[in-house]
C-alpha cells in the first residue's frame, strides 16, 4: 500500500468518511471511490453496482467493490435516483484501480443539493486520512 | 498406541525445552471447575486385529448384503462401480489432502474439481456448477435459498409433492426460521406435478420440480418452464438418479434456472446414504449468487495453465454474515470420485449404460403389469416406479428376500394415501434371471 | 537446502480430459443387454452430455499423476492451523469400505441394518462421553452445518417459548463460518472484542447481553489457541439473562478427556469428525459435524437418531419440537464408520493421550520458534500457535511469501492471515501425530526460511520454485472467471 504522499485527491470532488467521492454538474452528480479506497482494497476484480431507475438515501449501500479477497460496501454520499452506472466496470473493473477519479460507478439525479455541500473538500478530507 | 509417536524420553525432552514439569501443567489455563471427572467413557483400546473381528461379527449381523439383488432406489442406487474408481480416489494423495489454499501444491485437486464442474455442468445442461455441495437435500435447499437471492422482493417457493419427501422435510429445516413459505404442489394422475395452485400466486422465487420425480416419473420441464418464467420465478430442477441423462433431456435442455441433486450413483457406494455429494449448477448470470466452492483457471507466474479457488468473496469466510451460504467445505473426494466415474463412462458409456437400465426397469414394470399388478402413475419413468397389487405383497416381497432380493418399498410411510403401493427400482446389477423371479413370484 | 524434505521429483505432465481420449474407447465394462429393447417417448430424450470417451488406462493415468501434484498429511508435515491435520489410519478406510456395510440401503427396514445401527449408535454414545454432553445427531455432513443445527436449535427454543431473540454474540476469535450460520437463522451476529489477553472478558458479555439476545457461539479453545478460562462465567451471565451458549468444538482435539464441555457451561457444541477424529479431509470432504447437546435440547435436535431398546437398534422420528432432517438419510455415515473405528482404536487414555500430546508439539513449537517470529499474544495455549511476520516486515517479505517459500522445503504452509485478530498471522497447529524429530526439522527449515528472508528475501518472494506450478495469478481468476472446460 502507497503513503497517502504518492495518492491523488483532486479538489475538483467531494470526498466522504466511507472514502466515496462525488463530482456535481447541474442536478446530476457523479460517484466513484477515492484513490486511498483503491490502494487499500487492492486488485479490484468486480464492482456490483444497483440498477437505473433505484432510489437512495443519503449513507445507503449502493453496491459493493470486490478484490480477490475482500469485500467493501460503497455508500450514496448524497441521496438520489440512478440515472446511469459505469458500464466499462463490467468487464474492466480494473480501471478503478487505474484511474479512480476517471472511473465514476453510477450517476444520480440528487434529491437535495444541499448534501453536496456538507461533503468533505480535498484538504478536509487529507487531514481525516491523516488522522 | 501406534498413531501416538512420542517415546516417554521425548516427552522429557520436549517438556524440558518448553520448561514445565509434566504433561499436566501445559494445561493450567483451564480452571478447575470446567475439567473432566476420570476417565472418557468410552470402552477399552482395541488392537487392529481385534477391531477387525468385531466390524466381521457386526457385518455377519446385517441380514441383506452385497449378493442381494437391490430393486430399491428411491434416492440411493446400486450400481456397479469400476475398480479404477475405488482405487484412483482411495490414493492418499487425494484422500489425505485438505481444502487447496495453496494451489501451488494441491493442483492435483484443484485440476480434479475443475474436470468435476465442466462434467457437471455438461450432465445437467447448465452453464457453470459449483465444486459441489453435501447432498441432493441440502443442495435442493440452497438452490432455493439462491432463488429467493435472485427474485427481489420475493418470499415464497413451490415444491413438487413429487421431490423426495426426505428433501422436502430438509427444506422445511433450512427455510423454517427464515419466515419464508414453501407451497406444496400436488400430482396428477400421470405421476407428474400440477402447477395450477400457482395461479395469481405473488412474490415467488422459485418452483421445484424433480425429474425423474421420487415416483420416478420424468417431468416434462419444458412446458413447466414457460409459467414459471412467466411468473417471474426461476425453475429449479431436483435429481437424485443423473443417470437418467444419458437418455433424458438433462435441466438445463428443460429450460431449468439451477439444478440441484445428488451426485451418488455416478460411482459411490450407497454407504447407508453417505458420504453423499451435492450437484449444483446454474446459468451463468447467477454464478455470484452460488453457494459453496468454485474452482477457476487461471495462469501462473511463468504462463502456465493452472487453477485455483476463486469467486470467494461470496463465501463465509469473508462475506461472513452476508455470505451466499455458510457452507465451508464441499464434498471433495466424493467430487473427485464421480468425476472419476464419469471419465471411466464417456459420453458413449452413459448413454448405452442410461438406455441398458431403462430397458430392464421396462422389463420388470410390464412384466409386474402382466403379472396383474397395476401401475399407479402413467407418465414415462427411468429406472423406477411405483406399482399396486392385488394380493398381499408384503408376503411375496419376505419371500423374494428369502431368495435374496429385496424388491421394493412400500410408499405408505412417506405418502399415507399411498398406502399399499411399491416404488420399484432397477439397475444394470439386476439380471434376467432375477427379475423373472419377481414375476413369477408375484403371478397367482 | 541439504537434508530438507522437499525435493522435485519427475512431474509429469497431464492434459484435461477432454482433450484426450477419443470416441468409442471405453473405460468401464458394460453389461450386455438380456431384455428387448423398450420404446421410450422421443418427445422427452435428449442427446446424453459432451464427455470424452477414455480407455481404462488414459483414466488411471490422468489421475494418477494429477494426485502427483497434491500434497497430503501422508506426504508430509501438514501444520494447518485450526484444521487437525493429524495422521488419518488406514484401518478406518478399511473397515468404512467392509461389502455388507457400504451396500447398506438407508431405506430398508431397521431389522436389516442392526450393525450400521449399532455404529451410529455407539458413536452416539462416544461423542456424547466425549463432550459431557448428554445427545448426539450424527447427521450435519460438515462442522459448518453442525454450526446450522446448533443455530436452528436455538432459534426452535426460543420459539418453543414464545421468545423473540434476535441477536447471537460471536467474538473476534471465533471460527469465520460462525456469522454465516447465525444469519441463516435469521439471528443477527454481535461481534464481540477479545481482551488483550486474547481471551473474552466476563464483562464484554455482560454488557452485550440483553432479552433480545439469543446466546454466543464461543470456539473454546479460541483461534489463537488459547483456553477461555472465563467461559464458566461468562456461560452463568449469558444463561442468567436467557440465552443459551454454543460452543464451537472444531478445537476438541486440544481438550479431549480434559475439559468437560457441559460444566463449562456449554448447551450446544458441534464437533469435526475430519479433524479430532482423524477422518481423512479428502481436499475438501466429505467431513462430519455431529451436534451434541444438554438434555434440555434433546427434543431439538435433528432426527432420525439411532435408538436401542428391547427389539434391537432402531431410528426414531423426532417429535414436534426437531427441528427435522439436515440431510437426505443419516449424513456422511462412511465418516462416522471411521471416527467409530478411531475412538474403538484409541480408548479412554489414548485419547485423552492424543490431547495432551497435540498440546505439548504446539507449545514445543512455539518455545522453539519464539524469537524467530513475532509471538503477538504470549500467553499459555493448547493446540496450535499463532505468529506473525511482524519481525519481517524490516526484510520487505510477508506472511504469504513464508508460507510459499516453506513449500519449497516440502512442507505445507500454516493456516495464514487467519485469525483476524492477528495482522500477518501464522497458525500452526502440528497435531499429536508428528514426532520430535518431524518437528525439529519443520522448525530447522522455518528458521532457514527466515534467514533467507534476511539475506535474499526475492527467494521468498519468487517461491515456491520446486513445485509443479509457480505461484498463481488469483486477481486474473476472479476478474474473468473462467469455471468450466
Amino acid at each position: 500500500m502507497k503513503d497517502l504522499s504518492e495518492l491523488d485527491f483532486p479538489e475538483t470532488v467531494r470526498y466522504t468518511e466511507d472514502h466515496e467521492w462525488a463530482a456535481v454538474d447541474g442536478e446530476t452528480v457523479r460517484i466513484g471511490v477515492s484513490d486511498y479506497a483503491q490502494d487499500q482494497l487492492g486488485d479490484i476484480v468486480y464492482v456490483e453496482m444497483p440498477e437505473i431507475g433505484d432510489i437512495f438515501e443519503k449513507g445507503d449501500e449502493f453496491g459493493t467493490l470486490e478484490s480477490v479477497k475482500a469485500v467493501s460496501e460503497i455508500y450514496m454520499p448524497v441521496g438520489g435516483e440512478v440515472v446511469a452506472v459505469n458500464e466499462a466496470l463490467v468487464d474492466t473493473p480494473e480501471l478503478i484501480n487505474q484511474d479512480p477519479y476517471g472511473a465514476w460507478i453510477v450517476e444520480i439525479r440528487v434529491t437535495d443539493v444541499g448534501e453536496y455541500d456538507e461533503l468533505m473538500s480535498a484538504e478536509d478530507y487529507l487531514e481525516m486520512l491523516r488522522g | 498406541m501406534r498413531y501416538l509417536p512420542h517415546t516417554p524420553e521425548e516427552i522429557r525432552e520436549m517438556l524440558a525445552v518448553i520448561g514445565r514439569p509434566d504433561l499436566d501443567e501445559l494445561f493450567t489455563s483451564i480452571p478447575a471447575g470446567c475439567r473432566c471427572d476420570g476417565a472418557i467413557g468410552v470402552p477399552a483400546a482395541m488392537t487392529e486385529w481385534q477391531l477387525g473381528d468385531l466390524m466381521g461379527d457386526i457385518a455377519a449381523t446385517m441380514t441383506v448384503g452385497p449378493d442381494h439383488c437391490m430393486l430399491v432406489g428411491a434416492g440411493r442406487y446400486h450400481h456397479y462401480i469400476p475398480e479404477i474408481v475405488r482405487s484412483l480416489a482411495g490414493r492418499s494423495e487425494f484422500l489425505t489432502s485438505y481444502t487447496p489454499y495453496q494451489p501451488e501444491m494441491a493442483q492435483g485437486t484443484l485440476q480434479g474439481i475443475f474436470e468435476y464442474q465442466t462434467l457437471t455442468a455438461r450432465l445437467l445442461g447448465l452453464d457453470v456448477a459449483n465444486a459441489s455441495l453435501y447432498d441432493g437435500a441440502s443442495a435442493l435447499a440452497e438452490g432455493l435459498l439462491m432463488g429467493l437471492r435472485i427474485v427481489k422482493r420475493s418470499r415464497r417457493v413451490a415444491v413438487s409433492t413429487a421431490v423426495h419427501p426426505h428433501y422436502r422435510e430438509v427444506v422445511k429445516s433450512y427455510l423454517r426460521p427464515t419466515g419464508y413459505e414453501i407451497i406444496d404442489l400436488p400430482c396428477g394422475a400421470d405421476g407428474r406435478t400440477d402447477l395450477s395452485l400457482l395461479q395469481g400466486v405473488d412474490g415467488l422465487a422459485a418452483v421445484a420440480l424433480q425429474s425423474p420425480n421420487f415416483f420416478g416419473v420424468v417431468e416434462d420441464l419444458k412446458r413447466v418452464a414457460e409459467p414459471v418464467h412467466d411468473a417471474g420465478a426461476l425453475l429449479v430442477a431436483a435429481f437424485t438418479e443423473p443417470l437418467a441423462y444419458g437418455l433424458y433431456r438433462n435441466p438445463g435442455q428443460g429450460g431449468a434456472d439451477i439444478a440441484c441433486g445428488e451426485g451418488q450413483s455416478l460411482g459411490l457406494p450407497v454407504s447407508f446414504g453417505g458420504a453423499a455429494l451435492g450437484m449444483f449448477a446454474c446459468r451463468g448470470e447467477f454464478v455470484r449468487s452460488l453457494p459453496g466452492r468454485l474452482v477457476g483457471e487461471t495462469v501462473d507466474l511463468e504462463g502456465r495453465r493452472g487453477f485455483v479457488l476463486t469467486l470467494s468473496t461470496r463465501e463465509q469466510h469473508i462475506r461472513r454474515e452476508k455470505a451466499t451460504s455458510n457452507i465451508c467445505s464441499n464434498q471433495g473426494l466424493c467430487a473427485l470420485t464421480t468425476a472419476i466415474y464419469m471419465a471411466s463412462l464417456g459420453g458413449s458409456g452413459l448413454r448405452q449404460l442410461a438406455r441398458l437400465n431403462y430397458d430392464l426397469s421396462e422389463y420388470l414394470k410390464a412384466g409386474l403389469v402382466g403379472a396383474g399388478a397395476e401401475l399407479v402413475f402413467s407418465g414415462p419413468t427411468f429406472n423406477e416406479f411405483v406399482l399396486r397389487f392385488g394380493g398381499d405383497f408384503a408376503a411375496v416381497r419376505r419371500r423374494l428376500q428369502e431368495r435374496g432380493i429385496v424388491a421394493g418399498i412400500d410408499l405408505g410411510g412417506s405418502y399415507p394415501q399411498l398406502a399399499g403401493c411399491w416404488l420399484f427400482c432397477v439397475t444394470e446389477k439386476a439380471t434376467k434371471k432375477d427379475l423373472d423371479t419377481v414375476i413369477s413370484e408375484v403371478r397367482p | 537446502m541439504n537434508g530438507i524434505v522437499g525435493a522435485s521429483g519427475l512431474i509429469l505432465n497431464e492434459p484435461l480430459l477432454w482433450e484426450k481420449g477419443s470416441k468409442g474407447r471405453r473405460g468401464m465394462s458394460m453389461v450386455a443387454a438380456e431384455v428387448p429393447s423398450a420404446p421410450v417417448d422421443a418427445d422427452l430424450c435428449g442427446e446424453g452430455p459432451d464427455f470424452p470417451d477414455l480407455s481404462e488406462i488414459d483414466v488411471v493415468r490422468h489421475y494418477t499423476r494429477l494426485s502427483q501434484w497434491n500434497f497430503g498429511v501422508d506426504s508430509g508435515m501438514y501444520p494447518l492451523g485450526s484444521c487437525t491435520m493429524k495422521y488419518n489410519p488406514k484401518l478406518n478406510d478399511r473397515l468404512a469400505a467392509t461389502p455388507e456395510i457400504a451396500c447398506v440401503h438407508p431405506m430398508l427396514e431397521d431389522a436389516c441394518c442392526q450393525g450400521v445401527l449399532r455404529i451410529m449408535f455407539e458413536l452416539q454414545e462416544f461423542l456424547a462421553a466425549i463432550t459431557g454432553l448428554d445427545a448426539v445427531s450424527l447427521q450435519p455432513s460438515a462442522g459448518a452445518q453442525g454450526e446450522l443445527a446448533g443455530m436452528l436449535i436455538f432459534a426452535a427454543w426460543f420459539q418453543s417459548r414464545g421468545e423473540r431473540r434476535t441477536r447471537i454474540l460471536i467474538p473476534d476469535t471465533a471460527h469465520g463460518t460462525n456469522p454465516a450460520s447465525a444469519a441463516l437463522c435469521g439471528f443477527t451476529p454481535v461481534p464481540l472484542k477479545s481482551g488483550a489477553d486474547g481471551r473474552l472478558a466476563v464483562e464484554t458479555v455482560a454488557a452485550a447481553m440483553d432479552g433480545e439476545t439469543a446466546g454466543i457461539m464461543l470456539t473454546n479453545p479460541n483461534t489463537l489457541g488459547i483456553f477461555e478460562s472465563n467461559i464458566g462465567a461468562i456461560a452463568a451471565v449469558v444463561h442468567a439473562g436467557g440465552g443459551l451458549v454454543y460452543g464451537d468444538g472444531a478445537n476438541m482435539n486440544a481438550i479431549m478427556g480434559i475439559a468437560d464441555a457441559r460444566k463449562c457451561g456449554i448447551d450446544v457444541m458441534h464437533l469435526n469428525l475430519h479433524k479430532t477424529f482423524s477422518t481423512p479431509h479428502g481436499g475438501g470432504g466429505p467431513g462430519a459435524g455431529p451436534v451434541c447437546v444438554v438434555k434440555a435440547l434433546e427434543s431439538f435436535l435433528p432426527a432420525p437418531r439411532v435408538v436401542k431398546d428391547e427389539g434391537g437398534y432402531r431410528l426414531a422420528a423426532g417429535g414436534p419440537e426437531s427441528i427435522g432432517r439436515l440431510h437426505a438419510f443419516h449424513g456422511n455415515f462412511s465418516v462416522l464408520v471411521r471416527a467409530w473405528s478411531y475412538i474403538r482404536s484409541m480408548g479412554p487414555e489414548d485419547l485423552r493421550q492424543a490431547s495432551r500430546l497435540a498440546v505439548l508439539n504446539a507449545n514445543y513449537l512455539k518455545a522453539r520458534l519464539k524469537g524467530t517470529l513475532h509471538l503477538p499474544y504470549d500467553q499459555p495455549s493448547l493446540h496450535e500457535c499463532v505468529f506473525s511476520d511482524l519481525l519481517q516486515h524490516g526484510d520487505g517479505v510477508t506472511t504469504l511469501d513464508i508460507a510459499k517459500r516453506l513449500i519449497d522445503y516440502g512442507y505445507h504452509p500454516p493456516t495464514i492471515y487467519f485469525p483476524l485478530v492477528v495482522p500477518g498471522a501464522i497458525m500452526i497447529e502440528p497435531t499429536e501425530t508428528e514426532c520430535r524429530d518431524d518437528l525439529d526439522q519443520f522448525v530447522a527449515a522455518l528458521k532457514a526460511v527466515v534467514q533467507e528472508a534476511r539475506d535474499n528475501p526475492e527467494l521468498l518472494r519468487q517461491a515456491p520454485v520446486r513445485t509443479k506450478l509457480r505461484r498463481l495469478d488469483e486477481t486474473r481468476a476472479a476478474r474473468h472467471p473462467c469455471l468450466r472446460g
